[in-house]
């Protein structure tokens, strides 16, 4: 799967606060969770959001609570992907689970706000085509790429149960 | 093979049919208990259904407290707590905990022992870590899991690496388990243990009460921890006489391997205060007396355990709270409510000008029961002190034990107990 869209940049450990304020949890729907993505930290950001962009961040991404909304609403809101040096545990666990495309790469310090990537998920290569540099990424483990194949944790396990 | 592990690893394989079980290994381990909250439940609940699953796997080892915005906040709450109490009934779910019986659910089910050494539980709420003082494995999850979880019972698990904290020496009156979390969250960072389980040891955690490591243990996710787990001793084992069932007792084997060991003599700690926007922005409650203060919480997972109160209420016994200032305090259950209430402590907070709520987590994590508002600044005995984590972008949260936050009551500024 290749994905292409415009960067928008954020810095180490943003939080799930930032990412979904709780006091938007009582909706489970992703477009409406989407319209206040980042919203404590960027007002405007979900409006500045164009269908496929991606964004960069720094170590600790998606670290505090458990909220699946916080993927949801980085879904809802039109991302495709998140590039980061590396993740929280629990938003890892959430992005793997409901199929939110994400890559682990130290070379995100050399990508710059508003710059145009272009992904390669199987394969994990990152093109800046802004930059004209490729930069690669941690692969997946083999168990979570089947996770990532089924699209999401709960049709991985029902088609094996299904079996 | 591998001959020795450590705790963490132990309780992982036991629930596996694995033989054999290592760091950075992707397992699929059987759960003893899964729980959710009014938050994370209806998502999970939704992604079950839409699968067209019938019938929870076990309606004995799934848990479900809305406490998060109950008593229901407004209607979008209340939809979702009905949501829980729907499914509970359809599904015959004996641990529903109703407003009357909730608690914030990580002092709940401790209480409740629905938790027990040894146990291997999933929570859909990321502090979730608590009940590793209880020495099980204890980890935060999101809703699909939660989900999955009710389909057939497993979770998948990355075996973490594990991180040794030795605590030495004898801590100073007015420090106590919050503080040695924040210190070391503020030692080693808020990823400082990313992915890793953080196992609390040393002379000091063996003679820490069991509210204290609740206290330790809970805030292990705020280093980035999957969990954070102290080795039963008979500190536990009295907490949780008489035990419903069966249970077992794994400890950590002298040679187990450690991704790191951190050693710290704590006997000169101060108490200690997370500044904003991180739990790691720690610095000495005696440093920050310039800082005024708005409102003080004291309750929370972290902190509204009876002897959390109780501490409290020693500060505010005949006294006053600054004029102008909000004082919040929160039992964490319906018992810890009554114990107040018996031993008239609840008495102590009104007369101190201070409210006493019903259980919730509320105010914690902007929920309701004490939202800030622009500029407002709270001292809090939560557990995030992230930006606009209790309400306005631009309000200001710290973080601390229930003695600082109540003595700072009195003063209106950040205060050391000792100064009063």
């Amino acid at each position: 799967m290749i994905i292409k869209g415009k960067v928008h940049k954020f810095g180490n450990d943003i939080n799930t606060d930032d990412i979904i304020a709780a006091k938007y949890l009582v909706s489970t729907d992703a477009k409406e969770l989407g319209s206040h993505c980042m919203e404590t930290i960027q007002p405007d950001f979900a409006k500045t959001v164009q269908g496929g962009d991606i964004i960069i961040a720094g170590k600790n991404f998606g670290c505090g609570s458990s909220r699946e909304h916080a993927p949801l609403a980085i879904k809802g809101c039109g991302i495709k992907a998140v590039i980061a040096k590396s993740f929280a545990g629990i938003f890892f666990r959430n992005a793997i689970n409901i199929g939110l495309p994400f890559l682990e790469s130290e070379d995100v310090d050399k990508i710059c706000d508003d710059d145009l990537l272009e992904i390669d998920l199987s394969g994990g290569i990152i093109k800046n085509l802004s930059k004209n540099e490729t930069y690669k990424s941690q692969p997946f483990p083999e168990f979570l790429q089947g996770i990532v194949k089924a699209g999401s944790l709960i049709n991985y396990v029902v088609k094996r149960k299904r079996k | 093979m591998k001959t020795s592990y450590t705790i963490s690893e132990k309780i992982l394989l036991a629930h596996t049919d694995k033989k054999d079980i290592a760091p950075g290994e992707f397992i699929e381990a059987k759960i003893d208990l899964c729980l959710g909250n009014d938050i994370t439940a209806p998502l999970a609940i939704e992604e079950f259904k839409k699968v067209g699953f019938k019938k929870v796997f076990d309606n004995k080892k799934v848990v479900l407290v809305p406490d998060h915005f109950a008593p229901a906040k407004d209607l979008r709450s209340a939809n979702q707590c009905k949501i829980l109490a729907d499914f509970a009934k359809q599904q015959k779910i004996k641990n529903y905990f109703e407003v009357g019986w909730m608690g914030i659910e990580h002092a709940l089910l401790p209480e409740q022992k629905l938790v027990l050494p040894g146990d291997l539980v999933i929570g859909a709420d990321s502090h979730t870590c608590t009940y590793g003082a209880l020495g099980c494995y204890a980890t935060g999850v999101g809703s699909t899991d939660l989900a999955r979880a009710f389909i057939d019972g497993k979770c998948w698990f990355k075996v973490p690496k594990s991180i040794k904290f030795i605590y030495k020496g004898k801590l100073k009156k007015w420090v106590g388990g919050k503080d040695l979390i924040l210190y070391t969250i503020g030692q080693i960072g808020v990823d400082g243990a990313l992915y890793c389980a953080m196992e609390f040891t040393g002379e000091v955690i063996n003679k820490l009460p069991m509210d204290d490591r609740f206290a330790m243990s809970n805030m292990a996710i705020e280093a980035g921890g999957r969990a954070g787990l102290i080795e039963p001793d008979g500190i536990t084992l009295k907490y949780i006489k008489p035990a419903p069932r069966k249970f077992k007792v794994y400890k950590s084997d002298k040679d187990a391997l450690y991704d790191k060991v951190y050693e710290w003599d704590v006997s000169r700690l101060e108490p200690l205060v997370a500044c904003p926007h991180l739990p790691s922005n720690v610095k000495p409650a005696s440093e920050l007396g310039n800082i005024t203060l708005d409102q003080v919480v004291i309750g929370s997972c972290t902190n509204g355990r009876i002897s959390d109160l109780r501490i409290a209420a020693k500060i505010l016994n005949g006294k006053k709270i600054k004029s102008g200032l909000r004082l919040i305090v929160i039992p964490a259950t319906q018992k810890i409510y009554l114990e107040a209430v018996r031993e008239g402590l609840a008495e102590i907070f009104v007369k101190a000008d201070g409210v006493f709520s019903t259980p919730t987590c509320g105010p914690c994590l902007g929920g309701h029961m004490g939202i800030l508002t622009e500029g407002e600044t709270c001292l809090a005995t939560t557990n995030r002190n992230f930006i606009g984590r209790m309400g306005h972008p631009k309000s200001f949260v710290y973080l601390s034990s229930p003695a600082v936050a109540a003595a700072s009551a009195i003063k209106g500024k950040i205060t050391h107990p000792q100064e009063l």
